[in-house]
């Protein structure tokens, strides 16, 4: 199984990021954000970070970068992309997932360990995963989702909405929303469900000795649905 | 415009050292050349001030592969590995520009570490505020909190530790401290003395501007009421562009093109180029007009002076220019060759082909004046007789609620949830524990990491003060299964030409030495911030103490949450139940007199080493230092981390229980540990004669004192968890 995962300048959870998809199996690849192509993928990933700096605004510029014209192309012939965190910033950026992420409501940059519930299992990331709740870690300061009304029905009436924060009982109360995000949404899909996008980070949570292993189940999962 | 006495006088240079420059050039200076002297001359770059009680630190150990004296110190982690590390001061700027000061800090202290060959692993900060209740704390807080996070956080380096604390004595001078650590392979390791004659010095990273002109003189410059108008002598910080230039000088260093590499810190190009022509015994020349400049019409001062962010000068191997700029074009960098190395042993600068300035180095850096400055020693404060009919109104729980609300021993989370502390996915052990713990990527060792400091015991009595901060940061690393290695200091104090604060300086560095001396903790890099004073009132002493350790196997790790009930609790070392400068006296008895508890350097090795045994021997569930707050802290601490609740049982010894509780006795430890281990390790605790107590158990969530009414332990994560957010979100 191939992945790829791209480097754009400013990108800093790259490396996390090989580290996690190697140790599950994958044969892993980085990409620059300068090549013209991306060499023959299953899943190509979007690493978390500050892409260009995050200047202008989070993800902008990457969604404008020589690279990105490949993965639309790759997204579109219904290839995998994963984007967490910047990644999922980017994603939106490009247009391939719906919504904006805005500022933290509390304007601060949040690193914690937060609890999501997977609302939906129809597809190659989810599919047969062994926990409803995974204890996975944020670190952004913009992760407030946010989308119109009709992108929101769109996003429910499709199952798209991937994972939303939640206790570690699955209560998805206001008081588990970290970041004031619409409804609780950590994560989205695209309509075919082959783009995801979230921001908790599953690669930093892959041995026990970390604050979680749940990533583990994440990347496991992952590897034997491509399979 | 001509110099003379007075022009030098408003560069910071005294009357005697304008004379001296004046003799060693046998003529006046002209004005770039002035600048480059008060850049080279001044405080913050000199060291003239602490130079001779420097010297005398214990620098020398198995461990260490490189001392003070380069940009970072380094030492041996065993196999290829070694960790270069080092701390750094950013008050007075932090002070004028709270966000731009503390995150120059944080970009500073990692480029000091990537120079040396080294990709950051980890990144501390101790900080300190005014009183709560002044006006500016706020702000400074939300603003050094919001630079530290803002430029860690786009680097990609955790911040694994920090301390903060408040006191009224930094009302007019907060403090910044960064601390980073690095690793690099012990046979890969850059140094900055340049070698060879004719080789190309280069220019890399950001362009150059007008900001932080003077910025090193402004941080050798005590405060008045016009600090304000200093603003454009902060420097301002680009994270995105710093990490392009890590990458870019990590990419060009696996190649063999580099013989010497040095970052523009304080005083930039000038003291960067002056430095590597200096240790190489050389002399430099650089063509100004070459030199990227992001602001039209800059003059050779501005240039030489400005302390714009994020640049590197390197001095390559000849032939390898095409190769390095290949690199630095890939990253989007400025690449420029500036100049070269000479034979003259002269900083020869030229702009619009004009010689502009022409020094010997060593006029600049060997003849830099040094003072041996007066200083008055501090005599040690008479114990205070407490008066124990007070203690009489007290009740424990009373007390207890009390300091774990206090601004000094609450929880600073609302601080370390704004810091990225999970990136690089090593870190096993989060802020808010007694050592930061990272995984040495890739192996089964790990690296423990603390910052200390103890600005009360300091200002109480310097020698002790100074010894206790050592044996705290030794402490720290010990609670968490680790062996301490070495040390990186950052002395913080007011003015030293009054003789109180130079005494408060040379006693505290006696106190590190001794510390340092008698537990094989040596100091391998640090840095002096003189002149934190502001209208004559001067901080209180504050040496911050970052110590690193070295865990064989992390699996042996320990942390300082209760594990399970019925397990036991012990003191490790002996309770007088010293009373004087604790929380206890300051806050609850208001006392602020007294001397610091006692440092018995015997038994506080003994103690730690012997605690390392029982972890070793795999008998401990977990430890805690005790500290501030003393023992009953410490075990409420430990159990708001493991949401577990404790008994302690009725005291067997002979001491008051407010004193045996809440006094500050050094050289403690609290370990909890299963009851069929109690047995054995008695017996390790008697066979190495360390003093033990066992005072209670852990609880499923009952907090239970004798006589006292019965707590639950959701009462203290309460009383300790909200001081901080109320205070930043009211």
């Amino acid at each position: 199984m191939k992945s790829s995962v791209i480097i754009f300048p400013g990108s800093n959870c790259d490396r996390d990021m090989d580290v996690a998809l190697k140790k599950f199996g994958f044969k892993n690849q980085m990409v620059w954000h300068n090549d013209a192509e991306i060499p023959k993928s299953d899943l190509i990933v979007l690493p978390g970070g500050f892409s260009y700096g995050d200047y202008l605004r989070c993800g902008s510029i990457a969604a404008k970068s020589k690279i990105i014209k490949s993965v639309v192309e790759f997204a579109n012939t219904g290839g995998l992309v994963l984007g967490i965190c910047n990644g999922f910033q980017i994603l939106t950026e490009t247009g391939l997932l719906t919504g904006i992420l805005q500022q933290n409501k509390y304007q601060k940059f949040i690193c914690k360990n937060v609890h999501v519930k997977i609302n939906d299992k129809e597809n190659k990331y989810f599919k047969n995963i062994k926990k409803e709740i995974l204890s996975l870690h944020i670190a952004h300061n913009e992760g407030n989702y946010f989308c119109s009304e009709n992108e929101l029905k769109f996003l429910k009436d499709n199952n798209l909405i991937a994972v939303t924060y939640c206790s570690k009982n699955g209560n998805e109360s206001e008081e588990y929303n970290p970041n004031g995000t619409l409804k609780n949404i950590a994560g989205i899909f695209n309509k075919d469900k082959n783009i995801l996008g979230m921001m908790p980070h599953p690669e930093r949570m892959i041995d026990k000795y970390l604050s979680s292993n749940d990533g583990s189940f994440f990347f496991e999962n992952l590897f034997e649905n491509l399979k | 415009m001509k110099v003379n006495e007075k022009i030098a006088i408003d560069h910071g240079l005294k009357k005697e050292e304008f004379n001296k420059i004046c003799d060693l050039l046998k003529r006046t200076p002209n004005l770039t050349e002035l600048g480059i002297f008060s850049a080279m001359w001044n405080e913050h770059c000199s060291y003239k001030s602490s130079k001779v009680h420097l010297k005398k630190l214990n620098t020398k150990g198995k461990k260490v592969i490189q001392g003070p004296g380069e940009n970072a110190g380094v030492i041996d982690i065993e196999d290829e590995d070694a960790i270069v590390f080092k701390i750094e001061s950013h008050n007075h700027p932090s002070f004028i520009e709270p966000y731009q000061g503390a995150a120059t800090g944080v970009g500073g202290i990692m480029r000091d570490v990537f120079t040396m060959g080294a990709r950051p692993i980890a990144n501390l900060n101790s900080i300190h505020f005014g009183s709560p209740r002044h006006p500016k704390t706020k702000n400074l807080l939300r603003g050094v909190v919001k630079g530290i996070g803002g430029y860690g956080n786009c680097i990609g380096i955790p911040t694994v530790g920090g301390q903060t604390s408040f006191d009224e004595s930094y009302n007019g001078n907060i403090l910044v401290n960064a601390m980073t650590l690095g690793l690099v392979n012990k046979n890969k390791i850059f140094y900055s003395k340049a070698a060879g004659i004719n080789k190309p010095v280069i220019y890399v990273g950001s362009k150059t501007g007008r900001d932080g002109i003077h910025g090193a003189s402004m941080a050798s410059a005590i405060f008045d009421d016009k600090i304000e108008e200093k603003k454009p002598t902060v420097q301002v910080g680009d994270p995105f562009t710093e990490k392009l230039l890590l990458e870019a000088c990590l990419e060009l260093m696996s190649g063999k093109s580099i013989i010497s590499i040095q970052d523009m810190g304080a005083a930039g190009l000038t003291s960067s180029s002056i430095e590597m022509a200096s240790k190489g015994n050389l002399g430099i020349e650089l063509n100004l007009n070459k030199v990227p400049c992001r602001e039209k019409k800059m003059s050779p001062y501005e240039i030489m002076l400005s302390e714009s962010q994020e640049r590197m000068l390197i001095v390559l191997e000849n032939g390898k220019e095409t190769e390095a700029k290949k690199i630095f074009d890939k990253w989007n960098l400025d690449f420029a060759i500036i100049g070269k190395t000479t034979d003259t042993k002269k900083i020869e600068l030229f702009f619009d082909n004009k010689k502009v300035a022409e020094i010997p180095i060593n006029i600049l850096a060997e003849n830099a004046p040094v003072y041996n400055r007066k200083w008055k020693k501090t005599k040690l404060p008479q114990k205070i007789k407490f008066n124990k009919i007070i203690y009489k109104k007290l009740k424990i729980t009373e007390v207890l609620k009390k300091i774990l609300g206090l601004p000094n021993i609450s929880c600073k989370e609302w601080i370390w949830q704004q810091y990225d502390h999970t990136v690089m996915g090593d870190t096993i052990q989060k802020p808010g524990s007694d050592s930061g713990v990272i995984r040495v990527h890739g192996t089964n060792k790990a690296v423990a990491t603390s910052v200390d400091s103890s600005a009360t015991y300091c200002y109480a009595h310097p020698l002790t003060g100074g010894k206790q901060v050592v044996c705290e940061s030794w402490r720290n690393l010990i609670s968490c299964g680790s062996k301490p290695i070495a040390i990186t200091n950052c002395l913080n104090f007011g003015n030293p030409e009054k003789e109180k604060n130079m005494g408060e300086f040379v006693e505290c560095v006696e106190g590190i030495n001794e510390a340092s001396k008698f537990l094989d903790y040596p100091v391998v890099s640090g840095n002096v911030s003189f002149y934190n004073e502001t209208k004559d009132k001067g901080i209180k002493p504050t040496p911050t103490i970052g110590g690193v350790g070295l865990i064989k196997n992390y699996e042996k790790m320990i942390t300082m949450n209760f594990k399970k009930n019925e397990n036991l609790i012990l003191v490790v070392g002996k309770t007088e139940g010293h009373i004087d400068q604790s929380v206890f006296a300051i806050n609850i008895l208001s006392e602020k007199k007294g001397p610091p508890p006692v440092i018995n350097l015997f038994n506080e090795k003994n103690n730690g080493e012997t605690v390392l045994k029982l972890i070793n021997g795999g008998f401990i569930e977990s430890a805690h230092d005790v500290s501030l707050g003393g023992i009953i802290t410490a075990v409420s601490k430990m159990a708001i981390k493991g949401k577990k609740g404790f008994k302690l049982n009725k005291l067997k010894v002979l001491i008051n229980k407010f004193d045996y509780y809440f006094g500050e006795d050094q050289g403690r430890y609290i370990i909890e540990i299963e009851q069929k281990n109690l047995s054995k390790v008695q017996k390790i605790l008697k066979d190495n004669s360390v003093h033990y107590d066992e005072i209670g158990n852990v609880t499923e969530n009952k907090v239970i004192f004798d006589k006292e009414p019965i707590l639950h332990i959701d009462d203290l994560i309460e009383f300790n968890k909200h001081w901080l957010e109320n205070y930043m979100d009211n």
